[in-house]
């Protein structure tokens, strides 16, 4: 599914500008990484994919369609489309259980049943979170909780998955095993981050964000050795980290 | 744990009356589910749970009114000033009755007068005296805090008399109507200042952060929010 | 159904008590209750009657004696009316001990502590035996309006991370020096309500937000299944039948 994103403005209503005219294309099946200091604007934007956030100048485009805030049954269809895991579990989990809040967005898209347990019990065993169905999700550790945020957007079956910092407060293991998942599904992604490393090892291709406007635009590769262009976004690589071109 | 039950218990009031309050709680809630829809749509319940488990959350900060007393925040007016009358009287009503079935706090065939008083009276009172002060008072910070004050003082004092009222309707025991009016106005004055103190305070705190969250701010301002960029947002 | 919400009054006990369906108990102690109330105040020992149901009930449900005791104790200022009525009474007075005592006083007294006691323990033994997440489901069932049971839903999801929230403030506050003592102290705490009531608002519209994005169009969906059966109604329906037999026995004769 690719993404057409043109001159997008968005200001809160508290009068913050948080974008400037944003440009960006994706095509299908490709992988971005979106990174950017904080405040930059990435959280912003993403909430635009699927026309929660509107009002601004601009378009946004998914797979040819048009995010249009006024046509509630294209929304509906956007939705079905665009997956986001947003930056906090805590705002994404709010079912009394587990299972139930996996089952919550499928069950919107009208599954019902034998075929929504199927989803549900998909969706889990792909974050490895299947013998914890029953429990409350608030219990769970916070990389569990993330991991079930995940589950959640997977079990609609999206075409543009967009997560939001998908590898903060995760252990190494549990942070290798999301990019496992990532890497085995066909399906296009655009990962808000700023562990750079981890944008390396899953995005060919790499955007800059920083103050509401698009500063860069290239190879992960060449991005993460521009060290002057990583000063100037308050970007910076882990102690030892040096990208390597393939 | 020393909590003590503040909502009214099994066998104070009479059953007809109780029966007849309960009535009123229900059709009185129904009147703000439908204007409460109107307010937030769609958004209603995350909205309006997210502000019950404000208040909630605020009932269990206890604190020390004078040297071993303590008390707590119960936040009606606080909440109506916040989110306005509808999803305020909403969310103080949830609060009700989650204390009355599992904190046994409140009598269950109590149920209807305790949310008449504490829910729609106690809250419409304090409403309706902070929506005129605000007529007067500048719409600030400090002003809005200080309606806050007095609104909470009030609608206190009133949800005391509300029953009162009750109690004359349906009292189960004869006692000098006036004495428990005077005692019941007493108490409350003394525990509505305190409640008037922390309300201004954060009402004032939340309208110097994000005006445009205090319902009874937005409600006077005569145009939309201020638009310095080229476009303002809106959330679907 | 068992998993979480317990909340400060929950016993996890494996009793026929907490394993049947919410909606049969809620349903029940609330026509007890009614039961109750509605007992003329000079019936005494059916008051003594409905005790006995409970103390069956709270053995069915393993639920301590001294439990309910302390839990009980929540009553107290009730109780303290209840001593000042006989005083305070109007109509016939007795003198007893010295004091001269109202009658109307005395059995008002009876009634607040009789009927307020017996409510509480109700309340107490559904609290015990019933998870949050199983009480909202019970009133969901007994066709409780969804908006309700949505409201409450959100409330207790959100509760727990709220209630962390101050907590998180008050220990920054006090590691910061500051325990207030008097109520003109209290601002710096009125401060940080403040604080609570922005998180909680904004988290809400970030929930908000993240449910649209899966769908989400003003409503839930409810939980299916968990029809209590008829003997469950049987069972749950013993307390208030029982309890109505003693009121008609007590009236009638
Ligand atoms: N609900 C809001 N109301 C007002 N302003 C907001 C709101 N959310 C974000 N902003 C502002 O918009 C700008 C962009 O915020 P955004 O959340 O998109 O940043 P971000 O790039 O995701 O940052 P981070 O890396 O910290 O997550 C910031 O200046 C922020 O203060
Ligand atoms: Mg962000």
């Amino acid at each position: 599914m690719s993404l057409r994103i043109a001159g997008l403005t968005y200001a809160y209503p508290d009068g913050s500008v948080a974008l400037r005219g944003v440009d960006l294309a994706v095509a299908e099946g490709e992988r971005v990484a979106l990174l950017g200091p904080n405040g930059a604007g990435k959280t912003t934007l993403v909430l635009h994919l699927n026309g929660v956030l509107h009002g601004g100048a601009g378009t946004v485009e998914v797979g040819g369609l048009r995010v249009d805030a006024g046509d509630r049954s294209r929304l509906a269809e956007i939705r079905r489309r665009v997956g986001i895991v947003f930056q906090d579990p805590d705002d994404q989990l709010f079912m009394p259980t587990v299972a139930e809040d996996v089952a919550f967005g499928p069950a919107n898209l009208g599954l019902r049943g034998a075929e929504l347990a199927e989803r549900v019990d998909e969706a889990l065993a792909a974050v490895g979170m299947a013998e914890h169905r029953d429990q409350v999700p608030h219990h769970l550790s916070f990389g569990q909780r993330r991991r079930v945020a995940v589950a959640t957007v997977l079990a609609m079956r999206p075409q543009l998955l967009v997560l939001d910092e998908p590898s903060s407060n995760l252990d190494p293991a549990s942070r290798r095993e999301l990019a496992e998942i990532l890497e085995g599904l066909p399906v296009t992604v655009l990962m808000v981050t700023h562990d750079l490393p981890y944008a390396m090892q899953l995005c060919a291709r790499s955007v800059i964000l920083d103050g509401g406007r698009i500063a860069a635009d290239g190879p992960t590769t060449d991005i993460l050795a521009d060290e002057d262009l990583l000063r100037a976004h308050r970007l910076e690589l882990p102690y030892g980290f040096h990208p390597v071109r393939p | 744990m020393e909590t003590v039950a503040m909502h009214i218990a099994n066998g104070i009031v009479d059953g007809p009356v109780s029966a007849l309050f309960a009535a009123v709680a229900v059709i009185a809630l129904a009147f703000c589910v439908w204007r409460a829809r109107i307010d937030l749509d769609d958004r209603l319940a995350p909205m309006a749970g997210l502000v019950a488990a404000f208040i909630f959350a605020v009932q269990m900060l206890n604190f020390q009114v004078l040297p071993g007393v303590s008390g707590h925040l119960l936040g009606g007016t606080l909440a109506v000033v916040l989110v306005g009358p509808w999803v305020g009287a909403l969310c103080v009503s949830t609060v009700l009755i989650v204390q009355c079935l599992l904190f046994a706090d409140g009598g269950l065939t109590a149920l209807g007068l305790n949310i008449t008083n504490m829910a729609l009276v106690g809250t419409a009172a304090g409403y309706l005296l902070v929506a005129g002060l605000m007529r007067v008072l500048p719409k600030t910070p400090g002003g809005v805090g200080a309606t806050a004050f007095v609104g909470s003082v009030v609608g206190v004092v009133v949800a005391s008399q509300a029953f009162v009222f009750e109690y004359w309707l349906g009292g189960t025991t004869e006692l000098s109507l006036a004495t428990i009016a005077g005692t019941m106005a007493g108490v409350h004055t003394l525990i509505g200042v305190g409640e008037g103190l922390i309300a201004a305070t954060t009402v004032a705190t939340v309208a110097r952060v994000r005006p445009d969250l205090v319902y009874a701010l937005r409600r006077f301002r005569t145009q939309p929010a201020i638009v310095p960029v080229p476009v303002a947002g809106g959330v679907a | 159904m068992g998993a979480g919400h317990a909340h400060p009054l929950h016993l996890d006990r494996p009793s026929p008590v907490h394993r049947l369906p919410p909606q049969v108990k809620i349903l029940a102690t609330l026509l007890f209750t009614v039961v109750v109330v509605a007992t003329p105040r000079t019936e005494i020992w059916a008051f003594g009657g409905y005790a006995l149901l409970l103390a069956a009930v709270a053995a069915a449900a393993r639920v301590p004696a001294l439990w309910l005791a302390k839990r009980a104790t929540i009553e107290l200022p009730f109780v303290l009316l209840a001593v000042a009525l006989p005083f305070a009474g109007h109509g016939e007075r007795i003198t007893w001990l010295g004091m001269s005592l109202s009658v109307d006083g005395l059995y008002g007294a009876w009634n607040i502590v009789a009927k307020g006691t017996l409510g509480v323990l109700a309340s107490l033994l559904l609290a015990a035996s019933t998870t949050m997440r199983d009480l909202i489901l019970g009133l969901d069932r007994l066709r409780c309006p969804a908006v309700f049971t949505q409201i409450a839903t959100f409330m207790l999801r959100y509760l727990d991370i709220l209630a962390d929230d101050a907590r998180r403030m008050r220990i920054a506050r006090l590691s910061r020096g500051y325990d207030p003592r008097f109520l003109w102290q209290v601002k710096a705490f009125a401060v940080s309500v403040g604080s609570l009531f922005l998180r909680a608002y904004e988290r809400g519209e970030r929930v908000y937000l993240a449910m649209v994005s899966r769908g989400y169009d003003g409503r839930l969906p409810r939980p299916e299944g968990g029809g209590a059966s008829a003997a469950q109604w049987a069972q749950s329906a013993v307390l208030p039948a029982s309890a109505a037999a003693i009121a008609l026995a007590a009236v009638l004769g």
